[in-house]
């Protein structure tokens, strides 16, 4: 890897390494898995009818796959959107920005964890777990690893989700 | 699919396939059900502003895709537990996207049956756009 001329993470950065930002509250509904599981081309009973998922032993329709709920949009505040492209908030030289990628790790076993269905209410909760600097094809970057991890209304985790984020 | 169990799995298999072809009112209908509204995925105007040569596939709705891949093959006794990937490679609208998976890894811990996998997506070329990983556990017939 070819050294960094200068590096851009600066001192609030480094002391934002592990620490969580504010919570983000998730609404997992019918509708909105219903739409999720369409948009994908799902075509699993349980993340369209009730009847179906419960028959199966879920608690509700169940939240397909990548499915975390939704944000509560507010007209004229942030959405607040968990993860990797939510609360940056740090300034850094550059101007471009890619998502690199997420992985979703989930907690569907009893009594620690559930599976994810309508009705949830979720709370994410981010951290920034890393910054690298590289020199790349496309001229230095900045990639920024994040964790959120997800608890429902009983407390226990659900999910977590690894985002990673690249500037340039 | 009948129901698979982790002894009919072994390293080296590939998943049954499942190919995709996104049109462009399915990136809409993605939009509203991710609520990712970013205009290059549904404005071909913005998109090549931007410097893109058109509208390109949201790279989460792939990986959504690729949910699907595993939730299909695991059946109603598997778990996903893990799973995700990389947008290396943009896709655009109305070309096939073929989503395939492969067997790395499997092993028993804890009374419960674990698979690990590759996961990707790749181009009509063969040109893997989205490579991923995934753990999965399995029932087993025992």
């Amino acid at each position: 890897m070819a050294e960094v001329a200068k590096s851009v993470i600066t001192d609030e950065m480094h002391a934002a390494i592990g620490k969580e930002g504010p919570p983000t509250v998730l609404e997992v509904e019918k509708t909105n898995c219903r739409m999720f599981a369409r948009a994908v081309g799902h075509t699993d009973a349980i993340f369209f009818d009730e009847a179906a998922a419960k028959a199966r032993g879920y608690r509700g329709i169940v939240a397909p796959p990548g499915f975390l709920g939704t944000p509560i949009f507010r007209p004229g505040g942030a959405a607040g959107v968990p993860g990797e492209m939510g609360g940056r908030g740090f300034s850094v030289p550059y101007k471009r920005v890619l998502n690199g990628g997420t992985d979703y790790e989930y907690f569907p076993d009893a009594p620690d964890g559930d599976v994810i269905c309508a009705g949830d209410a979720i709370t994410a909760r981010t951290k920034i777990v890393s910054f690298e600097e590289t020199e790349g094809s496309l001229g230095p970057m900045l990639i920024t690893k994040r964790e959120t991890v997800y608890t429902n209304q009983h407390g226990k985790i659900v999910a977590k989700m690894y985002g990673t984020v690249i500037q340039y | 699919m009948a129901q698979v169990h982790f002894e009919d799995v072994k390293e080296g298999d590939e998943i049954p396939q499942l190919k995709k072809n996104c049109s462009t009112q399915q990136l809409v209908l993605w939009a509203a059900g991710s609520g990712d509204f970013y205009q290059i995925h549904y404005d071909k105007d913005f998109a090549q502003a931007t410097g893109l040569k058109g509208l390109i596939v949201h790279g989460a709705l792939k990986n959504a895709f690729l949910g699907q891949l595993l939730h299909d093959w695991i059946g109603e006794a598997g778990q996903v537990r893990r799973f995700g990937c990389s947008y290396r490679g943009m896709d655009e609208p109305n070309q096939d996207i073929l989503c395939r998976g492969v067997v790395t890894k499997k092993y028993s811990e804890g009374g419960k049956h674990f698979v690990e996998l590759d996961v990707w997506t790749e181009k009509p070329d063969g040109k893997k756009t989205s490579p991923g990983t995934a753990l999965v556990t399995l029932p087993s017939k025992n």
